[in-house]
């Protein structure tokens, strides 16, 4: 609603630490908690299931590795940002945040040739328990970048005219979650054949 | 020496379990009156703490109640003399607690841990929605061909220790004999052993113990305990006629 | 200001904000203000209890009158009976347990205990609404689906919730499952305001003691809410795969496992009563306070115990799955940390009861549901332990003793936690105070009522009759003991018509009730010194806070309450 104006309450800081922070590490708490559960329930399986090595070896470690790549550079964008931002250059963190939305977007479209292939060689998500998880995994993580990437390109709006810049450092910090979660999946889907 | 310890706690226990439970469903296996006895202590302790706590609760409001002219009094808790009546009575339960879990565990090990030497073994079949039981018949050996199949009526020797091997044809169920205070879900994909003395004859509720569906309902079944000539006689007849009457 | 008279069922006017007029609907239907938003997931509780209380009273006729039609709904079938007790539980637990306690009462109390003028984040308090709204929707909807709403108990274990080909109803198992997921969405979103608002936005001078005991409840509540819900968003993610996509991370004819969705969800449920049962404790504790003008005996120490229970709630949760079929072994660790949390919770009920010691107490109909929620959820409570220790639970598993043990925890922490809250905060919501001779008649009728459906429960349970079975008559051992279903059932028609009595009181009360003032309690916490109803941004001025929120019966002073926000040089207003 525009015509609502700020709560005296967002502003308060009694902890000293800006609320918009709290908030944020309140968001990846919880996420923290959801892939979490799901991990360690793909690590109980592939525990109890020694034959899913053999249903892992068919990824694609390059198509892993660059999008790891991907994932850190745009983090990297995503930092410089946040620098540009603290000294007050709006347009600069834009551009820069742009760039990190557009590693997401890479990041994507790897995924969608990779995923392709695999689903023409027959390894789709119901083919077994492997790549039921291997799909569903990456898959909300993609959501996840999907969703980064959106809000991403509402604040480089925001803070190209100069407005909240105190969010750059906010969607970096989700962003880095994101990346985080990646490092996690790259070894379990790709590295552990 | 922990064996002597809880046989002596579960002989003071066990003739008020005989009345809290026995009463209503009959001690029909070797480890029912174990599992009453248990009930009967945790009984005992909750209800010696309930009725302390609704003394003091009830007392304080009524010894405390509003009157004219009377100010409360200004009470923060941190009082030694005031936190000895929380204190105390929280070691005190702490003790009851060390009880309660030293006996859980003894009965818990006897009848889910542990497997005694088996006289005879029976398969359990849980599908939905019905029970089919396979007995091994004369040579008491399963998957013979004298193996007795029933439809939802089991029928077992008095006195006699018995394992059984449950599965499931779909999807969780659970096989659930309330005079033998026993209970077990069947998992698809697994064989679920456990074991069983029954020590009462008569004919009793099967009753399935895990949400299985629409039929979960109509999934009861009767098991028959019976004396040896009892059960004998029965097993001489073979599988002809053995679908029970429900 | 508010003006006495008006009739203002939400309790925001904005005219000193600075705002040109609302519109209705953006005032009351798209509102960013924390009361509103309260306000709209109470109703929406109310709502979706008078749903839930419609199925138990279906699904109690059929049991005590079974293969009869019941007056205005019909037969009850088979499949019916279990989409009513799956639904009854659901229901009961998201919608109406949770929004009620936490997000009603929170969303309401948060700032105006704290001295702010709002939520941190008010559009995302509105949204958090809204998907709570569309969730709720999307429930509802699933009993006019093909093959209607989902049968497979509250706790959709698969096989059973994961395959349409056992549980015959397609549509209905997932419409159940998403709406599920998305209402725990709008209360992860619900959180965020809930823990940067009491952390941050509190009045100055209000130190982490001088917060009042129920925003620290809601706010711990929160904490194991969001700490616990993500293993099963996750497990509720790889359900839906199973139902709509075809995967088989639950089947075990394809690798999957059954019993990994038990761990996910009960890894959640057990801390989830926490979660509900905190904020109730929080609202007792504000009323016990206010009605024997007492200090809270010890709040360093029910702090303590509070989260002494919501760290040890992560590690009780297999007590759901003794006999499912985990390492039997396993069981003997998980008995002896559910008798350990049954400790700090006993500590907690004795410290409240220790605050009665030395008060002046009046029994108004608050303060009624507060002391009744001690004595019922005591006998909750202390039947847990049967079912914690897992010798006895072998027994008592899946039957109706357990039922009986917790709805001896959840009424009281759902039903009369919220008719505590109410009557207790109804005048500072709406300006005007509840009929207190109405109040007590429907408090005897609810409470006297409940006891006696569920007593028969425990005593049917403890004669081994198991749940989720629409009709006992199919049991020999079991269909001789039909009066006590009867009695059970006949105590819940009673009981349904004394709510009654309460819904007229609100609506009454809401028109034509005694203007309140600002403060009809006398009353020490901040949210007592605004308006009531508080107009949009609580006060004109935002409070300072100079002490804590129980000093009541201070010696030497002449009032016997002493409000948050008076300076310590003056003497309290009248």
């Amino acid at each position: 609603m525009s015509t609502m104006t700020r709560p005296i309450a967002t502003t308060r800081s009694a902890t000293g630490i800006p609320t918009g922070k709290l908030a944020v590490w309140w968001v990846i708490g919880s996420e923290i908690v959801i892939f979490g559960g799901l991990l360690a329930s793909y690590v109980m399986f592939r525990l109890g299931h020694p034959e899913w090595a053999e249903y892992a070896s068919h990824t694609n470690t390059w198509f892993g590795g660059a999008n790891t790549f991907v994932l850190l550079t745009s983090s990297l964008f995503a930092v410089l940002a946040h620098h540009a931002a603290v000294h007050g250059d709006g347009k600069t963190a834009a551009k820069w945040l742009l760039g990190t939305c557009g590693g997401g977007l890479v990041f994507l479209c790897i995924k969608a040739v990779e995923w392709t292939g695999e689903i023409q060689h027959g390894y789709t998500i119901t083919a077994n328990g492997f790549w039921s998880f291997y799909y569903t995994a990456a898959g909300i993580h993609a959501l996840h970048v999907i969703a980064g990437c959106i809000i991403m390109l509402i604040i480089a709006k925001q803070a190209w005219n100069g407005k909240e810049l105190q969010r750059v450092e906010l969607i970096g910090i989700y962003w880095h979650f994101v990346d985080i979660v990646w490092i996690f999946l790259f070894p379990l889907l790709y590295i552990a054949k | 020496m922990t064996q002597g310890l809880y046989d002596f706690i579960k002989s003071i226990f066990a003739p008020l379990g005989d009345y809290l439970i026995g009463s209503s469903v009959p001690v029909g296996s070797s480890f029912a009156g174990d599992i009453d006895a248990l009930i009967a202590l945790v009984a005992v302790f909750v209800g010696f703490w309930a009725l302390l706590a609704y003394a003091a609760f009830f007392f304080l409001i009524f010894r405390f109640r509003a009157r004219d002219g009377q100010r409360a009094q200004y009470v923060t808790g941190e009082e030694k003399d005031l936190k000895r009546w929380i204190t105390y009575p929280h070691a005190a339960i702490i003790l009851c607690d060390l009880v309660i879990v030293f006996m859980a565990i003894m009965v818990w090990y006897d009848i889910k841990q542990r497997l005694p030497e088996p006289d005879s073994t029976i398969r359990i079949v849980a599908q939905q929605w019905a029970w089919n039981f396979v007995h091994p018949g004369p040579d008491n050996e399963l998957d013979t061909d004298d193996d007795i199949n029933t439809f939802n009526e089991l029928h077992v020797q008095e006195g006699t220790t018995y394992h059984y091997e449950l599965i499931s044809k779909d999807v969780l169920h659970d096989f659930s004999v309330p005079v033998f205070r026993l209970k077990q879900d069947a998992i698809p994909g697994r064989v679920m052993k456990g074991w069983f003395k029954p020590t009462k004859a008569g004919e009793y509720d099967i009753q399935c113990a895990e949400m299985c569906g629409i039929g979960h309902g109509i999934m009861g079944a009767r098991i028959v305990v019976e004396t040896p000539e009892e059960h004998a006689a029965w097993m001489s007849q073979g599988s002809a006629g053995k679908v029970a009457s429900r | 200001m508010a003006e006495a008279g008006t009739v203002d069922t939400h309790g925001a006017h904005d005219a000193d904000h600075g705002h040109h007029e609302q519109s209705f609907v953006s005032k009351y239907i798209f509102s960013t203000d924390h009361k509103i938003i309260g306000m709209q997931y109470m109703f929406t509780g109310i709502v979706m209890a008078l749903i839930g209380g419609y199925m138990s009273y279906a699904f109690r006729m059929q049991l005590a009158f079974p293969g009869e039609s019941v007056p205005g709904y019909g037969v009850v079938s088979q499949g019916e009976y279990n989409a009513l007790v799956t639904n009854h539980g659901t229901i009961m637990i998201f919608w109406v347990a949770m929004p009620m306690l936490i997000a009603a009462f929170g969303n309401y109390l948060i700032p105006l205990m704290i001295g702010a003028d709002d939520m941190v984040f008010p559009r995302i308090n509105r949204l958090s609404y809204q998907i709570f709204l569309i969730s709720a929707i999307i429930l509802i909807a699933s009993f006019f689906v093909p093959g209607g709403g989902f049968g497979g108990a509250w706790t959709s274990y698969p096989p059973l919730s994961a395959n349409a080909e056992y549980n015959l109803t397609p549509y209905g198992a997932t419409f159940w499952l998403v709406a599920v997921a998305l209402e725990f969405v709008a209360f992860l979103l619900g959180g965020i305001n809930f823990i940067t608002t009491l952390m941050n936005s509190r009045a100055p001078g209000m130190k982490m003691h001088d917060i009042p005991m129920v925003l620290w409840m809601i706010i711990i509540a929160s904490i194991l809410f969001m700490a616990s819900v993500g293993p099963l968003i996750a497990g509720a993610i790889m359900l839906f795969m199973d139902q709509v996509v075809g995967t088989g991370f639950f089947d075990p004819d394809r690798g999957g496992d059954p019993v990994l969705w038990q761990h996910l969800f009960w890894f959640f449920g057990h801390p989830e009563v926490y979660v509900v049962l905190l904020p109730a404790m929080g609202i007792v504790a504000e009323i016990i306070c206010t009605f024997a003008r007492k200090k809270l005996f010890n709040y360093k120490l029910i702090l303590y115990t509070a989260f002494a229970t919501g760290i040890i709630s992560f590690f009780v949760w297999a007590h759901h799955q003794f006999v499912a079929g985990i390492d039997p072994r396993m069981a003997n660790v998980f008995t002896i940390t559910t008798l350990i949390i049954s400790i700090p919770i006993a500590e907690m009920l004795f410290l409240y009861i220790a605050t009665l010691y030395g008060g002046s107490i009046r029994l108004t109909t608050p303060m009624l549901w507060a002391l009744s929620f001690i004595a019922e959820f005591l006998i909750g409570g202390i039947t847990g332990i049967f079912l914690g220790a897992s010798g006895s639970d072998i027994y008592f598993h899946d039957t109706y003793f357990v039922l009986a043990h917790f709805h001896y925890t959840f009424f009281p922490i759902a039903i009369i936690g919220f008719f505590a809250g109410i009557t207790y905060w109804f005048p500072k919501m709406f300006g005007r105070m509840m009929n207190e001779a109405l109040g007590k008649i429907h408090f005897w009728g609810t409470i006297i009522a409940f006891n006696f459906i569920f007593i028969p429960l425990f005593i049917l349970g403890a004669a081994g009759q198991h749940r989720r079975i629409y009709n006992f008559q199919n049991f020999p051992d079991l269909a001789g003991m039909q009066d006590l279903r009867v009695i059970a059932t006949s105590a819940l028609l009673v009981m349904l018509v004394f709510q009654a009595i309460f819904l007229f009181n609100f609506v009454y009360s809401l028109f034509k009730g005694k203007p309140a003032g600002k403060n009809p309690w006398k009353a020490n916490t901040l949210e007592w010194t605004a308006d009531s109803p508080p107009p949009h941004g609580n006060w004109p001025e935002l409070p300072n806070c100079y002490r804590g929120p129980y000093e009541y019966s201070v010696p030497g002073r002449e009032d016997d309450y002493w409000p948050q926000d008076v300076p310590p040089d003056t003497a309290p207003a009248e």
